[in-house]
């Protein structure tokens, strides 16, 4: 199943359980989604639940958050979180702080997704990581699924929960099929908020990463394990709340951590794993953590320059080989 | 689409214009703006001509020429019998009806004879304003003005008492923050009618979407003092739990939303509570406040634009202390919500309803107004303006009130808000756990912790924490 089906029949699933649920965006009905993730719920749902927005994202968010005020469950896409800029004040002093600011009298069950990250020739403007900017506020929850069962589990868990989910997804994602259990395809299979998932067990050393760098970080365990080197791969799926358990109990089990994102380095996702490792798991590391991340520019437009600007697998390979042999050899380069 | 309320000038002639407002997106599915004004020329839109200079008379030319391309291609489209409605070409766009002029004329506001005039009940002392007349017919409604207003008078006297207890209220916590008792207050100074009246005309069901400058819908609901208070002292048992700023208050059961700071934020949220109640199908309507500052906002523009095209049931209430309704007479502000508000629920349209008034009060606690405005200026509004007065004038004038009642009333509220901001400052503050509650709906497992951690800090350090907060 590919993770484009995967979204659409989980909102598909959850609009047909639960009537307050609908959907707001541009281009989400008619046009059948901008990534075709909504297609064909305007016919099935009516208008009324599939609403095509007039272009202001500040206008639909503040709307959405309305709604979800006064009880309806609103998802709202933006085209690319890129977007959810002009409309940040909405989730953040509204979505994410009211239950707080009026001691649980207003709840927000409100989900935001939308395509997160770098696509493909898309420019500075259309390619930031929204990841860490939304995973500091409290009052979030952000997921970021990465195979078709993240997708379809996430999503359901962000329809069903009462409080604001930043849902990140990612675009070149959308077309990539994975193989999903009989499970995973029923309409009650909903995935935990708030847990990690070990994609592949290893000894030697730990690569957390989330969305797109996933599939590399995967990659890059294929190769090191031909090399001598068994990686534990954790797919984070949750990145507020972070799973620390499951990460700082792989890495007392291997002793070494390298973090893998797309996004810029200053304070992201690596960063706080980075900063939850050394705080409680010290004693265990034997060599320094990596952190793997975007270069730290606005995205290049082109092509060479792109690539270059975001992690590779190769660079995973490298920076878990520093970490195996940081501690005999005084080599960096490998 | 919305409907913008006008209605009679003093003068007596009356006028009542139904303005479609025009969808920004024609490609949207939802409903379309059929009904257009009827009495509706197109020399009605004339405002001053432009002074001809070369580029003014370029810019003529080149409009004449595309048009006449663009009229002549679209001619073949449209069959012309359709057009003839009153004698006025025109064209039929999939947002409606738009008919042709010959006239160049530009829309220019320093023409004063086409501002939307300012509807008012009571004079500026009081008296209710003969009607000439006796009714206006705006299309959709019927909007009644006989020499009696549609209120009685135990709804007077509650508005009025209550526009007192505002202004006992607002000096007595105004003061309480200069003293260094409160961090903030914001007054209604000036402003009284607005809430208080417009709450009246509203049912408990309607759904208040606050700016910050309406606690007088508060009061009339039912809010006591000591309920105020705690929110301002930010005690155990303020509803807000101690979270936020003095003035955000905040009532699930009043249908009170609670105070955000941020600016016009409350706009297109109030469109999609106004949404979900049409999909409840409830006999109500949200009503949101704002001042005209905010309506500088962009989710202003958004807010309004989406309600038309969801055709929710919205009134979108803008408090211009800088027409159309005087909100400085209680009974216009009244009368105008009633209506208004009748409009937003039995007929799903939303209405923007502007009240003209004047903010007697600074800002805030934070501001000096004298700084941009001149003394003698705010002096001349809160002497010869001001809503209670003129209010007072018209209970008194039919036998309803007199200088004794008045001089209880305001006495025992100083009382009563005294005793409720004693009681208040005295109670204690919300416990340590409140900090960490209500991030999400369950507290997460690092919420807990941080919480027993703090405690633990306290329990070995209670020299560095205020004694005052319960763990």
């Amino acid at each position: 199943m590919t993770v484009r089906d995967a979204l659409n029949s989980a909102i598909d699933e959850e609009m047909s359980a639960d009537p307050k649920v609908f959907l707001m965006g541009e281009e989400v009905g008619e046009y059948q989604g901008a990534y075709k993730i909504t297609k064909g719920l305007l016919e099935k749902y009516g208008p009324d639940r599939v609403l095509d927005t007039p272009i202001t994202e500040a206008g639909f968010t503040g709307i959405g958050v309305g709604a979800a005020y006064h009880g309806l469950k609103p998802i709202v896409e933006f085209m690319t979180f890129n977007f959810s800029m002009q409309a940040i004040d909405h989730i953040i002093n509204s979505a994410a702080k009211s239950n707080y600011m009026s001691a649980g009298q207003i709840s927000v069950p409100i989900v935001f997704r939308g395509p997160n990250g770098a696509a493909a020739g898309v420019g500075a403007q259309h390619s930031q990581c929204y990841a860490p900017w939304f995973a500091s506020c409290p009052g979030l929850k952000v997921l970021a699924p990465y195979s078709s069962e993240d997708a379809r589990g996430l999503m359901k868990a962000a329809i069903r929960d009462p409080d604001p989910v930043v849902f990140l997804e990612n675009e070149l994602l959308y077309g990539e099929s994975f193989p999903v259990s009989a499970e995973v395809l029923d309409s009650s299979f909903c995935l935990p908020i708030g847990k990690a998932k070990i994609e592949r067990e290893g000894k030697d050393v730990t690569i957390t990463a989330f969305s797109k760098m996933v599939g590399y970080a995967l990659k890059a365990a294929e190769i090191l394990s031909k090399e001598g080197i068994s990686a534990e791969v954790i797919n984070l799926r949750s990145i507020r709340p972070l799973d620390r358990a499951t990460i700082n109990n792989s890495v007392r089990k291997t002793n070494r951590l390298v973090t893998v994102e797309e996004g810029f380095p200053q304070h992201g996702i690596g960063a706080e794993i980075c900063a939850s490792v050394v705080e409680d798991s010290f004693e265990y590391l034997d060599a320094a953590i990596e952190r793997i991340a975007g270069a730290d520019v606005p995205m290049p437009y082109a092509a060479n320059l792109e690539r270059l600007a975001v992690p590779q697998v190769e660079d995973i390979v490298r920076a878990a080989k520093r970490t195996c042999y940081r501690s005999s050899s005084l080599a960096a380069t490998a | 689409m919305a409907i913008w309320v006008v209605a009679a000038r003093k003068s007596g002639a009356t006028m009542a214009a139904a303005r479609c407002l025009t969808r920004r997106n024609m490609v949207n599915g939802g409903g379309s703006c059929s009904a257009f004004p009827k009495s509706h020329s197109p020399n009605a839109l004339a405002g001053k001509k432009e002074k001809e200079n070369s580029s003014a008379l370029l810019g003529f030319w080149r409009f004449k020429s595309t048009k006449a391309s663009a009229a002549a291609a679209v001619d073949q489209l449209y069959s012309s019998d359709e057009d003839v409605t009153n004698n006025h070409q025109g064209l039929d766009f999939p947002g409606g009806h738009v008919s042709y002029t010959h006239s160049l004329n530009f829309i220019s506001n320093s023409s004063t004879q086409n501002r939307v005039p300012c509807y008012r009940v009571l004079d500026d002392n009081g008296v209710l304003i003969p009607a000439a007349g006796g009714g206006s017919n705006a299309g959709d409604f019927q909007f009644h003005h006989h020499q009696q207003p549609l209120i009685s008078q135990q709804t007077a006297l509650k508005m009025y008492r209550e526009m007192v207890r505002l202004q006992v209220m607002d000096t007595i916590f105004y003061e309480a923050q200069r003293q260094g008792r409160l961090s903030f207050y914001l007054t209604s100074t000036g402003e009284e009618a607005i809430s208080v009246a417009a709450a009246a005309a509203l049912t408990p069901d309607d759904v208040v979407m606050p700016q910050y400058r309406e606690p007088g819908v508060l009061l009339w609901r039912g809010f006591s003092l000591r309920e105020f208070a705690d929110q301002c002292f930010g005690n155990k048992d303020d509803y807000g739990k101690g979270r936020q700023m003095p003035i955000h208050y905040g009532s699930n059961k009043l249908n009170y939303f609670t105070v955000s700071s941020p600016l016009a934020t409350q706009i297109p949220q109030a469109a999609g509570v106004a949404y979900a109640l049409k999909m409840e199908k409830k006999d109500a309507c949200v009503v949101t406040f704002f001042g005209d500052g905010s309506s500088s906002e962009g989710d202003f523009h958004a807010g309004l634009n989406f309600a038309a095209v969801t055709e929710s049931p919205v009134l979108f209430v803008c408090r211009n202390n800088g027409i159309r309704v005087d909100g400085n007479d209680a009974l216009a502000v009244y009368n105008s919500i009633r209506a208004a508000r009748e409009i937003a629920v039995k007929q799903g349209k939303p209405v923007l309803v502007e009240f003209l008034t004047y903010r007697v009060g600074h800002h805030s606690t934070s501001d000096d107004s004298t700084k941009y405005r001149p003394v003698d200026e705010i002096e001349y509004w809160k002497a010869m303006r001001n809503p209670v007065n003129r209010f007072r004038k018209w209970v008194e004038g039919n036998g309803w009130w007199n200088e004794g009642e008045e001089s209880e009333l305001r006495s025992a509220t100083r009382k009563q808000l005294l005793q409720a901001i004693q009681a208040a400052e005295r109670t204690e503050k919300p416990s340590l756990d409140e900090m960490f509650r209500d991030v999400y709906d369950e507290t997460p497992s690092n919420l807990r912790e941080q919480h027993e951690q703090l405690r633990e800090m306290i329990k070995r350090h209670p020299g560095d924490y205020p004694s005052d907060v319960p763990v």
